[in-house]
């Protein structure tokens, strides 16, 4: 967890600088706010993971030496084949062309919106599909 | 070369159903969550949307062929260049990189079952699916499609000066692709942090899985704001909320700042991808290690990091930018880009190279990169800028940038095509591709420096014989010719591999990376066997004992199997056969 918080801090860093420097040089407001935002960014995340990677023993894919059998025991929980992300994506489809042609999409989008966010979390109860 | 040749039975016991019987054809296309399906749904869609864009092109070269031209109007002519544009930067390059080859293969580079959130990657596609049709949608519209160009300015892209469903579309279509990039970069991420292999470190990453991390961290740092300033303009248009109009009391240039703090991070966003694929199929056509590793990591980070503190290089003609700030931070950028070329050709130096289709198409991209890339550094030059902005020359710039990076996308399909098929492409075929699009890309656009230079306006749909660009301008017509014959033979490659498949096997390519240790196509959730990884390259490693780093150790069967009934919960399942034991480069820890 080491390197993938150094990653993140590099960008707080990085942005941390570079917007204290573009700030006091310009005195310009838009990109001084985007990079500080930028630098929260990195910075948050990134302390967050160090804190992290100082109170965790290193996984199996920190480790140099791991071998396959460290890596034995549950991944994670994968979902099968689901159907719901297609209506979900259908439905803010609908919902994003209700804001060009008027409201009647709308109930539409909202309602494939809706019926997918139920379905999915059904179907994380149950369990899917392989 | 197959290294997995025998599979394990184990994986059978583990599993009473077979994995991937789900459901086929339709139903397996709007229900799939395998990141290796959604990956070629997404590289097939944005190879779609590359033909028309593709042909969109045509259309404007023939109109630009000829002196006070007529085939197109002037308003058609303006629809074309920003819906070629458009489709290009933000429903094919970016998408085929990070939607398509990443989704595909960064789960098998680093030996994982899936992306992190499997759901959230197919809902990624869908939104990129719908946003895509909708900016289509434009061209059915009473109006017409949008034409304030791909960068939508204000006040050109205002309610008065652009009205109409079509521009509304665009804007709204960005929207729901915005929230696709950013999914993807959330799972990209996740992905990489935390479903690596045991002994897969963070530097032991292929290059591509590297730059894919930089570049899902860099999405989720420029996607916002364009999502963002979207929304902004859409109430600008609609509520009017007069943000971006002087009437209100706005700021047009506030928009500038906002899309180009998307818009150069963007263009790294849509780089560094295929700086990764160069970087690993340099690697493997020359037989070696990847020069200056590290180097290349740092180089990358440092690249993505300067990429967003030079937006406004793209205005330094308003007149409110602080010029030496921009100035200085684009130059900066060469640096790092200078390491990645000195690494890649070091890399290459003292090699066996072997010149496959892949391997052309990469030195294809470094020699039409450094192109672009040094009219890009002539360009951070405001003196210079002040010259040729909004002429060819700009386009000449970023079209050499973007063709090469087509050509990367290429050297990447032609690597990764056997992998995910299991089928080869022609290498005749394909070496008459990489020839045609070379030439065709720079006869099309080295004589668009010159126009520039010559003062061409970019963004105009006629000039007058008495300018003196016809010539020029013919020439550049005639290479787009030679392009349109090199994306055919791609797609008649593509049939031909269809119809008379030559089988891949695993690892056609004697290639280095985890990707190329199972099979092809790779089974549901990846991998039977995972070979150890005690190195930047177990595949390597595993298959030429006389060159190890590590003594040679036997693969053993392991892989994602299901757990029991529900099915839902992945286990790394490992068969101790307790007759081969593993050493370590480091034998006191
Ligand atoms: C050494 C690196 C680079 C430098 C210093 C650089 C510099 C510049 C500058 C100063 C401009 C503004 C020209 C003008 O409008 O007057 C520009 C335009 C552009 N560049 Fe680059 N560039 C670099 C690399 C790239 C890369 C890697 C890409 C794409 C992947 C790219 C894509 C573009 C695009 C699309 C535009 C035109 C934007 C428009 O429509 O106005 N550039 N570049
Ligand atoms: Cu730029």
């Amino acid at each position: 967890m080491k390197i993938e918080s150094y990653v993140l801090l590099f960008v707080g860093f990085f942005f941390g600088l570079v917007g204290l420097v573009y700030w006091l040089w310009s005195h310009e407001d838009a990109g001084s706010v985007m990079l500080l935002g930028t630098f929260l960014l990195g910075s948050v995340p990134g302390f967050y993971y160090l804190w992290w990677s100082r109170r965790m023993r290193p996984r199996p894919s920190d480790d140099p030496d791991a071998t396959l059998e460290d890596g034995a025991g549950v991944v994670g929980a994968f979902p099968g084949s689901s159907i719901w992300p297609f209506v979900l994506g259908l439905g803010a489809t609908f919902v994003a062309l209700a804001f060009v042609f008027g409201a009647w999409t709308l109930g539409v989008g909202l309602f494939l919106a809706v019926a997918a966010l139920v379905g999915v979390v059904y179907e994380s109860r149950r369990g899917g599909l392989v | 070369m197959t290294l997995l040749a025998d599979r394990p039975a184990v994986v059978e016991e583990g599993s009473d159903h077979e994995h991937g019987a789900g459901p086929s054809g339709f139903l397996k296309w709007v229900t799939s969550t395998d990141h290796k399906v959604i990956g070629k749904n997404y590289t097939v869609t944005a190879v779609i949307f590359f033909l028309l864009a593709g042909a969109m092109a045509m259309l404007i070269r023939a109109q630009l062929a000829n002196p006070d031209s007529t085939l197109l109007s002037q308003h058609t002519y303006n629809e074309m260049f920003t819906m070629h544009g458009s489709l290009m930067i933000y429903l094919f390059v970016g998408p085929v990189a990070f939607g398509g080859l990443a989704n595909y293969i960064v789960p098998l580079q680093i030996g994982a079952p899936d992306m992190a959130f499997p759901r959230l990657n197919a809902l990624s596609y869908w939104l990129y699916l719908g946003g895509g049709s909708l900016m289509m949608l434009g061209f059915l519209t009473t109006g017409s499609a949008a034409d304030f160009g791909w960068v939508a300015y204000a006040p050109l892209s205002n309610s008065i000066n652009t009205p109409g469903a079509g521009p509304d579309l665009w804007i709204v279509a960005l929207i729901l692709t915005g929230f696709s990039a950013i999914f993807t970069g959330v799972n990209l991420v996740t992905t990489i942090y935390y479903l690596r292999a045991p002994g897969m470190t963070m530097f032991r990453m292929p290059i591509f899985t590297w730059n894919m991390l930089v570049t899902g961290i860099l999405i989720l740092i420029a996607f916002p704001v364009f999502t963002s300033a979207l929304v902004l303009l859409w109430c600008d248009r609609h509520l009017g909320a007069h943000i971006f109009e002087v009437s209100g009391g706005g700021v047009p240039v506030l928009w500038q700042d906002l899309f180009w703090f998307f818009g150069h991070p963007e263009v790294y966003i849509l780089a560094l991808p295929f700086f990764g694929i160069v970087t690993d199929v340099i690697a493997v056509f020359s037989r070696k290690p990847i020069f200056g590793y590290r180097g290349m990591v740092f180089a990358t980070m440092s690249i993505a990091a300067l990429s967003t503190s030079v937006w406004a290089h793209h205005m330094f003609t308003t007149g409110v930018v602080l010029l030496p700030f921009f100035s200085l931070m684009s130059y900066l950028i060469a640096v790092p880009t200078g390491i990645k070329f000195f690494n890649w050709i070091g890399t290459m130096w003292r090699g066996s190279v072997k010149f496959d289709t892949p391997m052309l198409f990469a030195i294809g991209f470094l020699v039409t990169f450094l192109l672009g890339g040094v009219s890009g550094i002539l360009l951070a030059s405001p003196p210079v800028d002040f010259a040729t902005h909004d002429t060819y020359f700009v386009v000449a710039h970023f079209h050499s940038v973007v063709m090469s990076l087509v050509m990367a996308a290429f050297a990447g399909f032609f690597f990764w095509y056997p992998k995910m098929t299991g089928r080869m492409l022609r290498e005749g075929l394909g070496k008459a591709t990489f020839w045609l699009m070379l030439v065709g890309a720079n006869v099309t656009f080295l004589p668009q420096y010159l126009l520039g230079l010559k003062g061409m306006p970019r963004r105009i749909a006629e000039y007058a014989a008495s300018d003196g660009f016809t010539t020029l301008n013919r020439i550049s017509s005639a290479g787009s010719v030679l392009l349109f014959l090199s994306v055919a033979i791609f797609l008649v490659n593509v049939v031909v591999s269809w119809w008379k498949p030559i089988p891949a096997g695993d690892n056609p390519w004697d290639a280095s990376s985890l990707e190329w240790a199972t099979s092809s196509p790779p089974p549901h959730h990846n991998f039977l066997k995972i070979p150890p990884i005690r190195s930047q390259r177990p595949v390597w490693d595993y298959n030429h004992p006389e060159d190890r780093i590590i003594e040679h150790a036997k693969a053993r069967p392991g892989g994602f199997v299901a757990s029991g009934g529900v099915g839902t919960v992945l286990l790394a399942d490992v068969n101790v056969d307790g007759e081969d034991t593993l050493e370590t480069r480091d034998p006191d820890r």
